[in-house]
């Protein structure tokens, strides 16, 4: 039996992988989130923000990253909006201008953010992409204008409100990367932080976020999201429930699928080498 | 002589961006360099894009089996370029209208419903992968083996509700989630840190090796 | 929802189902749904470099030198000339006989990288982090003020600078290949296994989650998004 399982066919297993997903979607069910340290860190950098504050959002990640940023990106724009912080997105990634529009739109829909009133050019704007990878970065810190030198639209970024007196980083006060690779956080701490002495903060994916603790240690990021749990951290603090927060009790079950075929790939093996079997 | 001015320049354009480091006078040479830096990678990502048509242009006219799948990459990459660039034809003068995502764009239209599920979808199948190699190759055949399953697997039950759930009966502060909380930012911190330190040291002795011109191998053969 | 935006989500779906056929085994409507997105994943990166970098950065600074004769960082207009000439070099390479040429703006770039990286992997990633690693074990004023309630706090208060202390430092001793791993060196790198043991299984249990969020995604636009609208319809 043990050798049966151990020649599974895996086309059994993404089906069984397949519905597990899926049911907890017809489950109802909620779950309350533990908030861990680094999340609790980036909310306590942003609530010493004051109104106005200029605030730079580097959206670095593609679709493929949508599910576990974009609950971060919206409940961040959405924090934002409600805080009176001035918004200025940027992309490193090619991809990053549309995910950055995708998300006004997402949360310009929202009938609680539409009482605010929120007008492009004054409270937010999208400054498009720009190649370049981490000397984007160090050319912003020389000059914002020269690296982009117009919106998405087209207008000259020296015409826009929002843009009027930030020439570089040291306008700015505050940055909030969410990355999904390279170029992303690291690069943001070895240029940004380190030579122009910005103060970040950053939501990763889960793939990237063990990486980037030992900038947590060292003070070079004030705090971090991780995967979709951190959004759903995030979410619960600030107040804007979203699908991170949705997402937890099939993420959940997801944890519990991958757990038990581990622990039942071991049983199998074990159990077959005793009794002498090929493993 | 081609391979000898390309160092020079390897090594000059790296000394730059040293030597503005240490004297921030300089600066304006970096700013200048940087531009340049911009521009070229755009047009090295440009390079990609026109190589993949080229190559597809290649396979379908070699007509051999999958060429017809060729066909499909230049026709998709043809739409949406044509889609892309469409602005030129709008505005006051040439290039003055830069808005190639109005509302409601072709282009836009093939992001989100073309461009965005294929590439989430793909990354999506990574999923059915990791579930399949969890059961088919990680065994916990020595002591490093079952250290490294063990903390994968209270990490992924402390990073979901369901380890708080399992251990509530523990005191506050000491359930599962507060275990993952200790074991990312002690010890994996100082395993990632070690990681990081030793990676930066070969960097850097790489790219010192770049700039003096000992390390050749990015010019190639004559 | 109007025709386009419904369009678009009978679009999506079929080519998510597209590409999940794969799992069953390779087909050709996966093989066509990878062509696909090869080619407007290419058509999309040319389009956008094309607006964001070219158009901005090149042609108007290069077109409007006459009334505009530097830049907003006061770099000189004209001299993006020399831009436009190493990216057309760059181009070169799709030529098998010029290809050469592309080696003078590559080699820009791997100079210009170098430099960079000398700087920012030995200020960020090498001595920032030593100076976070040297860290006080024994402090005892240190542990009467630290605050902080359950396991972290314990940890915080009296073990967590002696692990970081720890932790680093042997994981420094196993990476050090030049000296045989024996003896009392052997056993620090023993220890450094120990917390690299450690580290790849927690990377190993985020990646999970981060693989089966992304999965999560596409299950809840299918459910959520896709199948209401066959139902709907437009208006």
């Amino acid at each position: 039996m043990f050798e049966r399982l151990l020649a599974l066919d895996r086309r059994w297993i993404f089906l069984f992988v397949a519905v597990a997903l899926t049911i907890p979607f017809f489950l109802g069910l909620s779950c309350k989130s533990y908030v861990s340290p680094e999340v609790k860190a980036l909310y306590a950098a942003l609530e010493e923000l004051r109104p106005n504050s200029k605030v730079i959002v580097s959206f670095d990640y593609d679709p493929a990253s949508e599910p576990e940023l974009n609950p971060m990106a919206d409940a961040f724009m959405k924090y934002a909006f409600h805080h009176r912080l001035k918004l200025i997105c940027i992309g490193l990634w090619p991809q990053g201008p549309l995910e950055v529009d995708r998300c006004f739109n997402r949360v310009l829909a929202d009938p609680e953010i539409q009482k605010l009133n929120p007008v492009y050019g004054v409270d937010y704007v999208n400054l498009g992409f720009q190649s370049g990878n981490e000397f984007a970065i160090q050319g912003m810190g020389a000059s914002i204008y020269n690296v982009f030198p117009n919106d998405m639209r087209g207008t000259a970024t020296s015409q826009i409100p929002i843009m009027m007196d930030v020439r570089d980083f040291s306008n700015v006060d505050f940055v909030f990367n969410l990355s999904a690779g390279y170029p992303g956080t690291v690069e943001w701490v070895q240029v940004a932080v380190d030579r122009y002495g910005v103060t970040l903060g950053a939501g990763n994916t889960a793939v990237q976020a063990p990486l980037v603790y030992p900038y947590l240690g060292s003070g070079q990021l004030k705090g971090l999201l991780g995967g979709m749990k951190g959004g759903a951290e995030f979410e619960a603090l600030s107040g804007h429930t979203g699908k991170a927060t949705k997402f937890m009790v099939s993420q959940t079950f997801a944890h519990l699928v991958v757990i038990l075929f581990i622990v039942m790939g071991n049983v199998a093996y074990f159990a077959a080498k005793r009794k002498g079997g090929r493993a | 002589m081609r391979r000898q001015i390309p160092l020079l320049i390897t090594g000059f354009v790296g000394a730059i961006y040293i030597v503005t480091f240490f004297i921030p006078a300089t600066r304006f040479v970096e700013t200048i360099a940087t531009d340049w830096i911009l521009i070229i990678q755009a047009f090295a990502i440009w390079l990609g894009a026109l190589n993949l048509l080229k190559l597809s242009i290649m396979k379908l006219s070699s007509r051999k089996p999958g060429a017809g799948y060729a066909a499909i990459v230049i026709v998709c990459f043809l739409i949406t370029a044509a889609a892309g660039l469409a602005p030129i034809t709008r505005g006051e003068h040439f290039l003055s209208d830069h808005n190639y995502l109005a509302e409601n764009s072709t282009f836009e239209w093939i992001y989100n419903s073309v461009y965005v599920p294929l590439n989430a979808t793909m990354f999506a199948l990574l999923a059915f992968f990791v579930a399949s190699a969890s059961y088919r190759a990680f065994r916990a055949r020595n002591r490093e083996a079952t250290l490294l399953l063990g903390a994968a697997c209270v990490m992924m039950l402390g990073r979901v509700p369901l380890g708080d759930a399992i251990t509530g009966f523990l005191p506050e502060g000491w359930t599962l989630s507060a275990w993952a909380d200790v074991i990312m930012n002690f010890p994996v911190l100082a395993g990632q840190r070690a990681i990081m330190i030793g990676i930066a040291l070969g960097i850097v002795s790489t790219a010192l090796r770049l700039v003096l011109g000992i390390e050749r191998s990015h010019v190639g053969g004559d | 929802m109007n025709v386009s935006d419904w369009l678009a989500l009978q679009v999506a779906a079929l080519l998510t189902l597209g590409i999940v056929s794969f799992l069953y085994k390779d087909n050709p409507i996966y093989k066509i749904c990878e062509s696909i997105f090869l080619g407007v994943s290419a058509g999309y990166w040319f389009t956008v470099l094309f607006w964001e970098n070219m158009v901005p950065k090149l042609y108007e600074n290069i077109s409007q030198a006459g009334s505009r004769p530097y830049t907003e960082a006061g770099v000189p207009s004209l001299l993006y000339v020399v831009a436009l000439i190493l990216g057309i070099m760059m181009l070169l390479r799709l030529f098998p006989k010029l290809g050469w040429m592309s080696r003078w703006p590559l080699s820009v770039v791997v100079g210009a990288t170098a430099g960079l990286w000398f700087i920012t992997y030995m200020q960020s990633n090498a001595l920032s982090q030593l100076r976070a690693t040297l860290l006080p074990i024994l402090d005892f004023q240190a542990m009467d003020a630290a605050t902080g309630t359950g396991l972290s706090g314990w940890f915080n208060k009296y073990l967590g600078n002696l692990v970081i202390l720890v932790g680093t430092s042997t994981g420094l001793c196993y990476f050090y290949f030049s000296k045989e791993h024996k003896g009392v060196f052997g056993g620090l790198a023993r220890v450094g296994i120990y917390f690299l043991m450690v580290t790849f299984g927690a990377s190993f249990g985020y990646t999970v989650m981060s693989r089966m969020s992304l999965l999560l995604g596409r299950i809840d636009f299918m459910i959520s998004e896709w199948w209401p609208s066959l139902f709907s319809g437009w208006s």
